[in-house]
């Protein structure tokens, strides 16, 4: 692949000519104590010198005053907010005078007004990782998703490769990270030290190789290269945490009925957090929304969980009552069934369900738990 | 006799039972007809025969005392009726009635009974077989108690 | 209403949005017996046909309250009608309990793996039901019969709560006027009077007539009931490859996209609902999967 370098003040300029070809640019910015993606109006938004302590249960902000652009680990959203969007509106059919209940094709939100293209900026490897395993499992199928579709159709990727390695992360055990493969239009290094600051751009595709032409940059020497690796080998390096995937798969389906399952769902509240900020996690739910003079309603998907009660609801009862079922569910789901359904694994490493579950369980440690002592 | 004999030993509960006791048994066995719609025993009586059905419709029946008599299981040709005859107080716990013209070899438990206690082993081999026919109906009683067909709304 | 402008543009839509129902007048709702209807439907608009496959269901949409999952129960070779079965037990069935002639419902599908009625060509094949699973069964019960001779002994084991729960009555008792068809009904319990069988239908498999070796069996109901008839069936000697169950599992899309319906690594909206009993018996005996 094509390498290049640009000092850090043309990243602003890189953002420029994103807007000024129409996309609509969604990076990090700060709010509510964390890290999370939103459209960026000013490049100033982006969070310079900002980073984070993640822990089990944990997500705290460090301002380490530096000139880092990138320094922080994934927060508690990812790009399944704009992909996948947590409430969206299937259709709308209204009662006409004739006395037929029909869908109002006119109104339908599969026509949007103009459809948003948009720029994804500083997206982490395991968070691509985390998109092309949604786009199989909303484009891979006999009956695609056409939300998905439209909204993912055009999108141009910046990631960003990791320099340091989140406290919750394990994306090299994962193979997602912490240095991405392939599937971005630019993947930059952020390379910072006492005298230099500059990104390291390798091109994904021409889009990405054209946009750096609006730019100043330079091709990358050996030695370019050689300090964007070093960043990368610095994130594994510090990874606290790892998954053994060798016959997890098997393990997992035989192990249904492991003591360790009882144990973990005394812990779990079924608050559903994890499958919130996972980023790979689709399911949903529809819902019809009527007006009061039930002339109009509504049907709106919106994000679900296998955590809530009644999600595996069938007259008279649930099939998964209790925590342990659906924690179960969640787990074998996310690193076993995942494989039989969609031929990967459906987690990518990004420690997110470590950090935002209020009693910190740990995927990586029950699956440890149940490998080392199988019954 | 002959009939009789050959008729037992075609039959499945008595598969693999000694010749010596199985003479016996045929000593207590005779042919028993009972028209559609009749009784064959009741709730409370002395209980002191078991039956092979060889054709027609059993119903197994009991009474309540607001819905009259309730069915709870039907036999067939090939089924055994009756185990109270080995279960002390010796008495039936159910009624049976005839659904239509029924057919069926009567045995005669009091006199088996008196054997089965003189002889350990034949009463082993007896009990043996009607274990496993009582664990059968109690499998499907229990799936008939389970109302398995989904809650009334 | 072919020319309605509004309606043919609709066609374009549908290619675009899979969660957009087509909508179906009601042309007759029959109530079967206490808890359970049929509604009889027929496409509106450009649609003429809607064909299907017995063993596939449909989202069954009522404005303004839901969509629920419910199976197809009509004659397939019967395109112009479209046949519902169910019990009125949630919020969707009830409403649809109070529609009539002439009301709209939204239909998506149809959905689903088919019974296997073409694999069972040159076998014996036997239907057990239970309860309610009789109205997804029926669908192969008619096309089983529609081509007698390709089958050969047919079987059908009936089992639900008591006589005043038999479904189809009518249409059990002509099927069982044939000669060419073996129809067992039996109920959990019943009043004196009542001179069919009484027990629970797995009592029916020892002696219903056909060949086990030979066999295809089509097992439909409560999902203790198919456990149990599984067992029994492959106990009397059926290959566990030659038996089908029908799953049920809690459905928003039925499309394999909003994860509700799974079980285990499969979604029954798209894997099943009709499944081998082989490649799911292990997880049938597993609690809460």
């Amino acid at each position: 692949m094509k390498t290049f370098i640009f000092e850090r003040s043309e990243l602003d300029r890189l953002v420029e000519t994103l807007k000024r070809r129409g996309y609509k640019v969604i990076g990090p910015i700060l709010r509510d104590s964390a890290i999370i993606y939103d459209e960026l109006i000013e490049t100033s938004e982006l969070p310079v010198g900002w980073s984070d302590e993640q822990t089990n249960a944990s997500y705290r902000l460090k301002y380490r005053n530096n000139a880092a652009v990138f320094g922080w680990s994934v927060g508690p959203q990812s790009w399944k907010k704009f992909l996948f969007p947590p409430i969206q509106k299937v259709f709308a059919t209204h009662k006409s005078t004739k006395g037929l209940d029909l869908p109002n094709s006119k109104k339908q939100i599969s026509e949007e007004p103009t459809p948003v293209q948009y720029a994804f900026l500083g997206v982490r490897p395991c968070d691509l990782s985390a998109i092309a395993i949604q786009d199989k499992v909303f484009l891979g199928g006999p009956i695609i998703d056409p939300v998905y579709e439209r909204k993912r159709s055009g999108n141009f990727i910046i990631t960003v490769n990791c320099g340091q390695a989140g406290g919750t992360c394990f994306c090299a055990s994962m193979g997602t990270g912490p240095k991405a493969a392939a599937g971005f239009d630019l993947a930059l290094t952020e390379v910072l030290n006492d005298k230099q600051h500059y990104f390291v751009a390798e091109v994904g595709t021409e889009l990405g190789g054209d946009l750096l032409k609006n730019i100043k940059c330079f091709k990358a020497t050996d030695e370019n290269i050689a300090t964007a690796n070093e960043v990368c080998e610095k994130a594994v390096k510090q990874m606290g945490r790892s998954v053994d995937q060798s016959d997890l798969k098997t393990i997992l389906y035989k192990n249904s009925e492991h003591p360790r399952w009882e144990r973990t769902a005394a812990r779990c509240l079924t608050c559903a957090n994890c499958t919130m900020v996972c980023p790979t996690c689709f399911c949903a739910t529809i819902e019809d929304i009527t007006d009061l003079a039930g002339t109009q309603a509504d049907r709106m998907r919106k994000w679900d969980s296998c955590f809530t009660i009644d999600f595996s609801y069938i007259h008279g009862g649930s099939v998964r009552a209790s925590a342990k079922a659906r924690y179960r569910q969640w787990m074998t789901h996310k690193l076993a069934s995942w494989v039989d359904q969609f031929g990967t694994s459906g987690c990518v490493g990004c420690g997110r369900c470590i950090t935002w579950c209020p009693v910190g369980i740990d995927i990586t440690e029950e699956a440890r738990a149940i490998r080392e002592s199988q019954s | 006799m002959e009939d009789l004999k050959n008729i037992l030993a075609d039959h499945l509960f008595f598969s693999g039972f000694n010749e010596e006791y199985f003479a016996l048994i045929v000593g207590c066995a005779s042919n028993v007809r009972v028209d559609a719609s009749k009784m064959i025993l009741r709730e409370g009586e002395d209980a002191n025969q078991f039956y092979l059905i060889r054709s027609g419709k059993v119903s197994i029946q009991l009474m309540t005392p607001n819905k009259g008599p309730v069915i709870i299981q039907t036999l067939h040709e090939g089924d055994i009726l009756g185990w109270s005859w080995l279960v002390p107080p010796f008495t039936w716990h159910f009624d049976a009635k005839a659904i239509e013209l029924t057919r069926m070899i009567a045995l005669d438990g009091k006199c088996l009974r008196a054997k089965c206690e003189e002889d350990h082993d034949l009463g082993y081999e007896l009990l043996k077989r009607f274990a496993d026919i009582m664990s059968k109906r109690l499998e499907s009683t229990r799936l008939q108690l389970m109302d398995i067909y989904g809650d009334r709304s | 209403m072919a020319t309605d402008p509004e309606l043919l543009s609709l066609k374009l839509d549908y290619k675009r949005n899979p969660m957009l129902p087509w909508p179906f007048q009601i042309r007759r709702v029959k109530h079967e017996t206490e808890d359970t209807f049929t509604v009889e439907l027929e496409p509106l608009g450009a649609l003429e046909e809607f064909t299907y496959q017995p063993g596939q269901f449909n989202m069954v949409y009522v404005f303004g309250v839901g969509e629920i999952p419910i199976s197809i129960s009509g004659d397939p070779a019967k395109p112009r009608m479209l046949v519902h079965t169910t019990r009125a037990v949630g919020t969707v069935t009830k409403a649809m309990d109070t529609m009539r002639r002439g009301d709209i419902l939204g239909i998506r599908g149809p959905y689903g793996t088919p019974w296997p009625v073409e694999q069972a060509h040159g076998l014996d094949v036997v239907f057990v039901a239970g309860g309610i699973g009789l109205a997804p069964l029926r669908p192969a019960l008619y096309e089983v019969v529609a081509h007698r001779e390709q089958y050969g002994k047919v079987v059908l084991l009936y089992g639900t709560r008591t006589p005043s729960d038999v479904l189809f009555r009518q249409e059990l008792e002509n099927w069982r006027a044939r000669f060419d068809l073996e129809i067992y009904v039996t109920v959990d319990r019943a009043m004196s009077g009542w001179r069919g069988n009484v027990g629970v239908v797995t009592n029916l498999i020892s002696r219903a007539p056909f060949n086990p070796r030979n066999t295809m069996a089509f097992v439909c109901g409560p999902e203790i009931m198919m456990r149990f008839t599984a067992m029994e069936l492959h106990k009397r000697g059926v290959d566990i490859e030659h038996i089908f169950v029908s799953m049920e599992r809690n459905m928003k899309c039925a499309i394999g996209l909003c994860g509700h319906c799974q079980f285990g690594p499969f979604f029954v909206c798209k894997d099943g609902p009709v499944f081998q009993y082989g490649k799911i018996k292990d997880m049938l005996v597993k609690w809460e999967i």
